[in-house]
């Protein structure tokens, strides 16, 4: 199974990755800068995100906002920032493709004449009402804020959200933006995948055309950054909800390094689908859990993996902590069974083989390429990227399951209902989040 | 020309950056046609063969959701569509899913108003084994006390759980005020007091009553053929009877069509103008400004879907540039026309920082209010809204998955068989006049209901500059 695709790398450094797909008519458009929330500083988070809504609100020679032209076209189009990477992304019918790449290589080559006070001040309202109604506003909303903070150390660029902080995102100024472009949003630190129903040669021309002749602009380096835990933080906080809620997290390997696939397949055995040992055990058996999930959250520089699971009325989280406690630790003394690795291979076989199936968008193959070359540099990554999942035996997934998912070296969190800090898991102490 | 020469092959070439490309002539597309028959039990297969990627997408369409919950069992269907993988013949709950897992399924049960529906995503070879599973947990579930037991109350917690998400509270809550007692008064999970009175007989019965082959389309598309699927079909769905002796051989549609009938003729509520559910200290107000309007089957559908692009339903319209490209007030503002088969709701969905709120409303309202005529779509607008409408209209049908959802809606509102071609001509004849005229027929600012989920002190100020009457205050546990 491959995802094939050509590489050119114009002289400004720009990477083109082409994939032809002819199946429907359309084309996908997909920049990836290689920048996110892990190029902030303390005190200047939610940078990189507020940026991102900045790049829709016009360039020096489209100077009002990024999505008329491009929806009158037919095109459908986003952009999102994460720790890593900030990407964007057009599905345009064939005839747009041009007006796609124009509109985007303006606001790489040409942003900062257009953007004004005005533009600024409305999005970073706009944002911060983002954070009113995905965080602030939603039940639970701010256990993100507690988790990183307490799993890496303040100066490392994982503590804080992507999202950032109130107080930074109302003490920003227009020319840090000025600075951020300069230094993040060129050629050098960009990569450009076209994937759809278009002529390579021609759609080729096209790219050089409106992007090489953008400056290059300066190579950024990585980012370094160490965290690990030498004990259990036990932290709670109370929210405006109805049932307590407990999370567990890990500290564990980064994106593509060793133990990463093990501990994707791990949480997934553990607490994803009815299948799993804790739902069977804390949902289905004991009734003790309304529900249970798990993650390995892998990143750039390291990765986290998180359970979290919410108590029934009337029952403790230290009942739910006990369960969970007992089914890593049966899963790190006796690994996984033959059944559950062989529907973990084929899972994951599907799940890769359903990613072939749309060009564009948010895990679109334009994106999967892109995510391959700017993580890796290599876009022909993807087989090798299953081929991880399928080399997962039951003695390496017991290994990391043992390694990584240790009792005492774990971030606990309780999040419980206002004025019942009585039900957080025993031994915890007040987290501050806001 | 403000654009520097780029090389390419050698050769120096402008970059015009002084205008934007204009597209050239649009591709042509062919819309996925659908083969249907009809097995001996009355079950319609229609399926599509979409071979780009070796995956089947399986649905199993059942003509019947939340809107047939019996009086005083509101969240039935719902729980019962639950149910339907919760174990099936001999075999447990866990162990349905472990047959799932083991293929690598996708698995999903959706319930709305007019219908239930099980669909699953496989590799195409596992195409035979996903077709006897679905039709193990819709024809042959065990729907059994026990978990019975169990999923009930897990919908209760839920249903708890959804007390403190704003948006499920001001969505259960505008119904309620919209619609009252009428079928869509409610939402598919119901109530507790309907869900706490519920029994697993309640549930047999309406496996057995609603969910029957001649009320059921399955669709395949995929790497599949039509005579494959049939073939696999026919032996998956063999047992599945057509139902009691009076109802089989009646047509599917009647029956439906009789209860719509019944529905339609229940007066729907006075609603008041205003009404709040207060959420103390909330950091922003959920809002929800609509009324009752037309069904899915109105000749204005597709003026109507025009409108709503430019009123609310793209980036660009004119309620998102308001409250959030120009005020800042929120992440983001939508509105729709959320068609079904009977009178279906207009709304305006927002969620605005709370000393905003009444500002956020007047804007709202204003905007709806203007539409119908004071500031009329201009012909750049309705370039725009049809453009955005019909250019990108191919790329509804890239998956397998994305087809079934389309061809869904053809068997679910009796849509015709040409009805993706006809699209994009229907949408291409609409006017500005017309846009005016359906949204005055259907949309009256005076009938709006203004819906605050927020902080009754903060959002409430200003409130009665709106001259919207005072607010009916509704608790979280009276709806």
């Amino acid at each position: 199974m491959k995802l094939s695709y050509a590489k050119h790398t114009l002289g400004n450094g720009l990477d083109v990755l082409l994939h032809e797909d002819h199946g429907c008519p359309i084309v996908a458009v997909n920049v990836w800068y290689h920048v996110g929330s892990k190029n902030e500083h303390p005190g200047h988070t939610g940078f990189a995100h507020l940026f991102e809504h900045l790049m829709f609100e016009g360039s020096q020679h489209h100077d009002r906002g990024f999505f008329q032209p491009l929806q009158g076209a037919g095109a459908t189009l986003n952009g999102s920032t994460n720790a890593d990477r900030t990407n964007y992304w057009e599905v345009v019918p064939p005839n747009a493709l041009e007006l796609a790449l124009w509109m985007e290589s303006d606001r790489m080559g040409f942003l900062l004449p257009a953007l004004t006070e005005a533009k600024f001040s409305n999005q970073r309202d706009v944002v911060l009402n983002e954070r009113r109604q995905n965080y602030e506003n939603r039940p639970y909303g701010l256990a993100p804020m507690a988790l990183l903070a307490a799993l890496f150390p303040p100066d490392h660029p994982y503590h804080w959200t992507t999202i950032g902080e109130i107080a930074d995102l109302q003490a920003v100024q227009l020319d840090e933006v000025h600075a951020f472009f300069r230094r993040y949003y060129h050629p050098a630190n960009a990569s450009l995948a076209l994937a759809g129903d278009f002529d390579p040669d021609e759609a080729l021309g096209l790219v050089d055309q409106y992007f090489g002749t953008i400056d290059a602009g300066l190579r950024v380096g990585p980012v370094r950054a160490s965290a690990s835990l030498s004990d259990e933080t036990r932290l709670f906080f109370e929210d405006r909800v109805e049932l307590p809620r407990l999370y567990f997290a890990w500290l564990t390997p980064a994106m593509f390094a060793d133990g990463d696939a093990d501990l994707d397949l791990a949480t997934d055995l553990l607490a994803n689908g009815k299948t799993s040992r804790l739902y069977r055990r804390l949902v289905f058996e004991q009734r003790i859990a309304t529900d249970v999930s798990a993650s390995q959250n892998s990143r750039e520089i390291a990765g986290y993996a998180q359970i979290t699971a919410t108590a029934a009325p009337d029952h403790a989280l230290d009942e739910i902590e006990a369960v969970i406690v007992d089914e890593i630790a049966r899963l790190a003394a006796e690994g996984p069974t033959d059944d559950e690795i062989d529907r973990g291979r084929v899972q994951a076989e599907a799940q890769f083989v359903f990613r072939l199936q749309t060009i564009g968008g948010f895990g679109g193959k334009s994106d999967q390429l892109n995510a391959y070359n700017v993580f890796l540099g290599d876009p022909a990554y993807f087989d090798r990227d299953l081929e991880r999942y399928h080399a997962v035996t039951a003695s390496s997934l017991r290994q990391a399951v043992a390694r990584y998912l240790d009792p005492l070296r774990r971030v606990t969190l309780s999040i419980v209902p206002r004025g019942r800090a009585d039900l957080a898991a025993g031994g915890s102490t007040l987290a501050v989040v806001s | 020309m403000t654009g520097r020469p780029g090389p390419v092959d050698g050769r120096a070439v402008m970059v015009d950056r002084s205008r934007l490309p204009e597209p050239g002539p649009a591709k042509p597309f062919t819309f996925p046609s659908i083969e249907k028959s009809t097995l001996p039990n009355g079950l319609g297969l229609w399926t599509v063969t979409h071979a780009q990627v070796p995956v089947v997408s399986l649905m199993l369409l059942v003509r019947c959701g939340a809107a047939a919950d019996p009086p005083g069992r509101d969240g039935l269907a719902a729980t019962t569509a639950d149910m339907l993988d919760e174990g099936s013949g001999d075999r447990s709950a866990i162990e349905v899913h472990e047959a799932l897992a083991r293929i690598g399924a996708q698995f999903d049960t959706d319930i709305g108003s007019d219908a239930i529906v099980v669909s699953t995503t496989v590799l195409s070879r596992f195409t035979d084994r996903a077709l006897a599973l679905l039709s193990d947990v819709v024809v042959r579930p065990a729907l059994r006390e026990s978990d019975f037991d169990r999923v009930r109350q897990l919908r209760l917690h839920r249903l708890t759980q959804l007390r403190d998400v704003p948006g499920a509270v001001a969505d259960r809550a505008f119904l309620k005020l919209l619609y009252g007692d009428h079928p869509y008064g409610h939402a598919p999970i119901g109530s507790e007091s309907a869900l706490t009175a519920m029994t697993v007989d309640d549930v047999r019965a309406f496996h057995a009553s609603a969910i029957r082959p001649s009320a059921a389309t399955l669709i395949a598309v995929g790497d599949c053929a039509h005579g494959e699927i049939a073939r696999i079909a026919s032996d998956a769905f063999a047992d599945w009877s057509a139902g009691s002796a009076s109802l089989s051989g009646e047509r599917s549609g009647d029956e439906g069509r009789a209860f719509e009938r019944s529905a339609e003729s229940r007066a729907l509520p006075r609603s008041p103008r205003l009404a709040l559910v207060p959420r103390a200290k909330a950091p922003q107000s959920e809002l929800r400004i609509g009324h009752v309007t037309v069904a899915r089957d109105t000749p204005d559908y597709h003026a109507l879907v025009v409108a709503n692009m430019i009123l609310g339903g793209q980036f660009v319209s004119r309620i998102n540039l308001n409250l959030r490209e120009d005020k800042g007030f929120t992440y983001g503002a939508r509105t729709a026309f959320e068609f079904r088969r009977l009178p279906s709701p207009f709304v305006l969905q927002v969620s605005v920082q709370t000393t905003a709120t009444a500002e956020a409303i007047h804007e709202a309202i204003g905007e709806i209010a203007d539409i119908r005529g004071p500031r009329p779509v201009t012909p750049e607008e309705l370039a725009l809204g049809t453009a955005a409408l019909t250019r990108g209209y191919a790329r509804s049908f890239e998956t397998a998955d994305q087809i079934a959802r389309a061809v869904m809606q053809l068997a679910l509102y009796d849509l015709p068989d040409d009805y993706f071609v006809t699209f994009v001509p229907s949408i291409e004849r609409v006017t500005c006049d017309e846009v005016s005229r359906v949204m005055t027929r259907h949309v009256d600012p005076a009938r709006l209901l203004t819906l605050i989920v927020g902080d009754p002190d903060a959002a409430g100020a200003n409130l009665a500059r709106l001259d919207l009457g005072d607010p009916q205050i509704l608790l979280p546990e009276t709806f």
